[in-house]
């Protein structure tokens, strides 16, 4: 592991000043997968600003309905928090189906966030990964990507400086993208919001970077705006073991109908792509249309049509298709 | 980089100068001679090095050494200061181990699993998610458990002894 100073400063201000006078240092939450990145030789920052005890760790009513979630607040407690419970019931399962108890007890909202995007040949410094060392090639696009993207990804092969197909692993961050949540982020010329849309990136022809915050900016709070009727909304993750693993493919899904007609509807996925996936094909197919299984299932898979899966992971696209069904079919007969 | 840091391990007072790189779990183990918690894969995938942190169940493998200062370290060792827990005996009385290796991990974490119980917290497998009571049924046990491996593969015999002081301590029916 590279030498690093550790510094603390004395509010979030003080940590963006630090760290944009720092090119090569990083900001430390819970540190669980910053520290394990460190420790494998892939992630290399020479300064450390630690800022978990530096962001808020309450969860505040904002007044539309919604909550204002601070950076610092841990998984584990947020998953808990009755209000989210309550009112985004898709946030809490979400938020359960990540990682371990330990490792949610530990990692806050805002690292949740910002955790890299990532495959094996990422964490392995003796493979080509261009997301890890830029130019140096793809190793998964003709290798091991069982469980890599098959949305938005960028593959020109395995020698070209722009492949890649590395999946964003976070539960969480899948059901923050259907609640349309905007993220609070701090730089060095005062306070901006990003809708959580635009904060994680598709790899385009610039892999290394997953999200478009500039060096030094701190994600302070999370606001998820109001949305009445995510009381009857669910994620669902498949994965290769019952507990503690990705998501081969997740769905976090939230329905509003009219009688029999669908009046709204959100659906995002996770595990299929470099950031977590909005399904707006689907959603606009759905929207003012019948909630049948035969609606459910065609919308998923015009959705699932821009899909370029390769040789070993081409079975997400009927899995994803199938979750979208059923996770919708699922909430509409809870709302009967 | 050279830092002096206090660690509080198992109720004692510990000062010592650390690298910055240092794991809680390293320094622990390496430096202070408190060599409870278990490294495994050093990557807070296997669970081994679960300690309780202020409280909460964390992999020390994964908290640096120089964060923890001011906060509450205990180990398995810890939580049998004043005669064994209660999990120590349903783990010896239920045979929940093997070689042994993880099993100051499995403690510590039952330990966790059981004051988040206490608090209502749900899990992945909790069919209701605004209950304010929950009930650590075996399922719920493997869940919220898995965080903890066993190489061994004592998991049959884990959980009947974690349930067991569910029970004593009213989050199992």
């Amino acid at each position: 592991m590279r030498e690093f100073r550790y510094e603390k400063a004395i509010d979030p201000a003080g940590a963006v000043a630090l760290l944009t006078g720092e090119p090569e240092g990083a900001y430390l939450g819970g540190g669980t997968n910053l520290v394990d990145l460190m420790r494998l030789g892939v992630a290399t920052p020479d300064v450390l600003v630690d800022v978990r005890q530096l962001t808020s760790t309450e969860v505040e009513d904002l007044p539309d309905g919604g909550l204002r979630i601070g950076a610092a607040v841990p998984n584990a407690d947020l998953a808990a928090e009755p209000r989210v419970r309550e009112r985004y019931p898709l946030l809490a399962q979400a938020l359960l189906a990540g990682a371990s108890g330990q490792l949610r007890n530990r990692a806050t909202t805002g690292g949740n966030l910002l955790q890299r995007t990532r495959c094996t040949y990422f964490t392995d410094t003796t493979m080509p990964c261009n997301k890890r060392d830029a130019g140096s090639g793809c190793g998964a696009v003709e290798g091991l990507h069982r469980n890599l993207a098959v949305l938005g990804a960028t593959h020109e092969g395995p020698t070209s400086p722009h492949t890649c197909i590395a999946t964003h692993p976070s539960d969480m961050v899948v059901a923050l993208r259907a609640l349309d949540a905007s993220v609070r982020v701090l730089g060095a010329d005062g306070e901006r919001t990003v809708p959580i849309a635009e904060l994680h990136r598709l790899p385009g022809d610039d892999p290394a970077r997953d999200t478009t915050l500039a060096h030094g900016e701190l994600i302070t709070a999370i606001d998820v705006p109001a949305l009445p009727w995510a009381t009857r909304s669910r994620y669902r993750k498949v994965r290769d073991r019952a507990s503690y693993a990705f998501a081969l493919v997740s769905v976090a899904a939230a329905l509003d109908l009219d009688g029999s007609t669908v009046r709204d509807v959100r659906i995002a996925l996770g595990g299929v792509a470099h950031k977590p996936w909005r399904a707006t094909v689907a959603e606009d197919a759905l929207r003012g249309g019948p909630a049948t299984e035969a609606a459910f299932a065609a919308a998923a898979e015009a959705e699932l049509a821009a899909a370029a899966p390769l040789a070993d992971n081409a079975f997400k696209v009927p899995m994803a298709t199938n979750m979208i069904t059923r996770t919708l079919v699922q909430l509409a007969e809870a709302r009967a | 980089m050279d830092t002096q840091i206090t660690l509080r391990v198992d109720g004692a007072d510990r000062p010592l100068t650390v690298d910055t790189r240092t794991s809680l779990l390293d320094a622990m183990r390496e430096r202070l001679g408190a060599t409870s918690a278990k490294k495994g894969c050093d990557h807070g995938q296997c669970g081994a090095c679960t300690v309780l942190l202020d409280g909460r169940r964390v992999n020390s493998c994964l908290v640096l050494a120089v964060t923890a200062e001011g906060q509450e370290v205990t180990t398995s060792d810890g939580l049998a200061a004043d005669g064994p827990h209660r999990l120590h005996e349903t783990f010896v009385d239920h045979d929940a181990y093997q070689c042994g290796y993880c099993t100051p991990g499995q403690i510590t974490s039952a330990a966790g699993v059981l004051a988040e119980a206490a608090q209502g917290w749900p899990s992945a497998v909790t069919e209701d998610l605004v209950a304010d009571r929950t009930d650590l049924t075996d399922a719920e046990i493997r869940e919220r458990m898995s965080g903890n491996l066993c190489r061994c593969a004592a998991y049959a015999n884990i959980v009947p002894a974690v349930a067991q002081v569910a029970v004593e301590q009213g989050v199992r029916a």
